[in-house]
């Protein structure tokens, strides 16, 4: 099922179009390539390496075998509990990521095969609110690692977000609580989870189930941590030191087990679900 | 007294009150005008009492929470346990004041007890680093909670934090880890656990206390995804706008009691719990006992079953596919 590879899409801001818009320059090296070479790269600079930001649907073509996708609950949608007003309503908010985006919310969870083998897949959409994790994106997981422990399955979960969803306030929260809940059960059942720390994962999503994988792996120069940079910044009155909060300083000081170049993360899950289950 | 400047009319009274009382007692209180007139001005200072705390805006409840003679959990600690035994450090790096755990007795039965601390004096704030735990303080209460399943000893929580703390070492030493770790020891213990909010609820480090069977919030507490000023930066890039985000974000008690996720709101003596501390930290001990006597009735399993049914059923939606 393929009907995810007409929408892949990169972010605006990292894409510098020349003349007719052929033509992509790397923000990092400075190189510039035909965007055809980005995207049969992966998004990934074929001149420096740099990991730019992979579509969710490029993720599930990437990561699980042609045609094995089904998506769940893709209609579950937010509501406005708090009736959240700032610059904008939430409800606007919401709309407009609706639209720009074609989902219902930053979280795509659904049934696929990884070499014929059937996992749990989820997804986040970071161009939806940045990733927030909300009452639906919560109830998503939650469900996604309910589905993995009914259907005697390993999850694999891909992070790419701000945290929690501001606009739901406490309720946001919760869901931090209610996610990991989950995942406590299916370790129960000894099923293992394989979280993808992409970039960002801060907030409520790095402190909940996020940094609990039984394997954590990072994308390279994913930004992961507690508190967003500029917070940190204010908190200590100083510059941070160049790499903090990034995957490889996380590796560095042991939260995660791997980083995985992107072209190298199908193979490196599929190894380690092997490990553990055949 | 610290007072807050909403309370200034009444604590100036009650000063006025005590000054007439000091002259009355110097005069041998035979002097009925004195006597008449502070029967007057007490009568007038039950009035703006119960007037100035019937209209408390959202923002005015956001200070009293943080109100700095708020009673916090070591006061607590003192009115409503006994034999409090502390237990220091993580075992694997530090140990952190800003978050005390120990056992103690409630009712003459062991239980254990963690909690946020925050300080009064300005050494003492350092100290306890202003209530914001580091990674080391939330592995520390792991550990005691873990102990505390051993032992079958219940396990009482009590929230009064900004949030975790935000620094390099916390980054470091995986403040997120840590966080998360505490939500899922704490969804799994067969233990009756009952947190309480007592002042500030703030974000993943309030939370990383709160996986309870029973969550309570004093009156004047709050309970909240991001602090306002937090909230405000980030969405008016202007945290002076505290006022505003908190008017957005919901985070009373009351607001918390409407979207379920807390069990029950204990009132609080008029004015705030640090207007009168044993009267708080009574109310407290009453709504405790009540439901850890619940709880007790429960098996592990039920517990553990009640508790995951509980958080499962937070945070609404709608199903479009119907």
């Amino acid at each position: 099922m393929a009907w995810f590879t007409k929408t892949k899409v990169s972010e605006p801001s990292q894409k510098k179009t020349l003349g007719e818009g052929v033509f992509r320059r790397c923000d990092t090296c400075g190189a510039t390539l035909k965007a055809e070479e980005f995207e049969a790269n992966l998004e990934v600079c074929p001149g420096c390496g740099h990991h730019y930001r992979l579509s969710a649907e490029a993720w599930i073509e990437l990561l699980l075998d042609p045609g094995s996708w089904v998506e769940h609950d893709a209609g579950l949608q937010a509501t406005d509990p708090l009736g959240f007003v700032d610059s904008k309503p939430y409800r606007q908010r919401l709309e407009a990521s609706r639209k720009k985006t074609g989902h219902q919310d930053a979280l795509l969870a659904g049934d696929g095969t990884l070499n014929g083998r059937p996992i749990q897949l989820g997804v986040f959409l970071f161009r939806f609110m940045g990733g927030s994790m909300g009452s639906v994106v919560g109830e998503k997981i939650t469900r996604l690692f309910e589905r993995g422990l009914e259907k005697n399955q390993p999850v694999v979960l891909l992070s790419a977000s701000g945290g929690a969803r501001m606009q739901e306030g406490a309720l946001s929260l919760m869901q931090m609580a209610k996610t990991v809940a989950a995942l406590g059960r299916l370790r129960d059942a000894g099923l293992p989870f394989i979280s993808v720390l992409l970039h960002p994962t801060t907030g409520g999503v790095a402190a909940s189930y996020a940094l609990l994988g039984d394997v954590n792996i990072a994308e390279p120069r994913a930004l992961i941590g507690f508190a967003g940079p500029r917070v940190i910044e204010q908190t200590i009155r100083q510059k941070l030191p160049e790499g903090f909060q990034r995957a490889e300083f996380l590796l560095e000081h042991g939260m995660v087990d791997r980083i995985a170049h992107r072209h190298e993360m199908r193979a490196t899950i599929a190894r380690l679900l092997s490990h553990f289950l055949d | 007294m610290a007072h807050l400047e909403f309370e200034k009319p009444l604590v100036e009274l009650e000063q006025r009150i005590r000054d007439l009382k000091s002259v009355s007692d110097e005069m041998g209180d035979l002097d009925a005008g004195i006597a008449d007139q502070i029967r007057e001005l007490e009568a007038r200072a039950d009035r703006i009492q119960r007037e100035l705390y019937e209209e408390l805006s959202v923002w005015h409840k956001v200070q009293l929470s943080r109100h700095p003679d708020r009673p916090y959990f070591l006061d607590y600690l003192d009115a409503v346990f006994e034999d409090f035994v502390e237990l220091h450090g993580d075992r694997a790096y530090a140990d952190d004041a800003a978050l005390v755990a120990g056992f103690a007795r409630f009712d003459g039965r062991t239980v254990a007890v963690i909690g946020h601390q925050k300080g009064r004096s300005t050494k003492e704030k350092v100290k306890r680093n202003f209530g914001m735990a580091h990674p080391e303080g939330y592995r520390k209460a792991c550990r005691v909670m873990e102990l505390a399943e051993r032992f079958g000893r219940p396990v009482l929580t009590f929230i009064d934090t900004p949030g975790a703390y935000p620094g390099l070492g916390a980054e470091e030493r995986g403040q997120s880890e840590a966080i998360g770790h505490s939500l899922l020891v704490m969804s799994r213990l067969g233990v009756p656990i009952i947190a309480t909010v007592i002042g500030e609820g703030g974000s993943g480090g309030a939370l990383a206390l709160g996986v309870a069977n029973r969550v309570l919030m004093l009156q004047y507490s709050t309970y909240s995804v991001i602090t306002p000023e937090g909230c405000a930066s980030i969405l008016w890039r202007d945290g002076a706008r505290g006022p505003d985000a908190a008017e957005q974000l919901k985070l009373l008690a009351g607001h918390a009691k409407n979207n379920g996720i807390v069990d029950e709101l204990v009132s609080e003596p008029t004015g705030g719990a640090h207007r009168d501390p044993a009267d708080a930290a009574e109310r407290l001990a009453e709504a405790l006992r009540r439901h850890l006597a619940e709880l007790d009735a429960m098996t592990p399993e039920q517990r553990i079953e009640q508790r995951y049914a509980k958080f499962r059923a937070m945070g609404p939606f709608v199903d479009a596919a119907g």
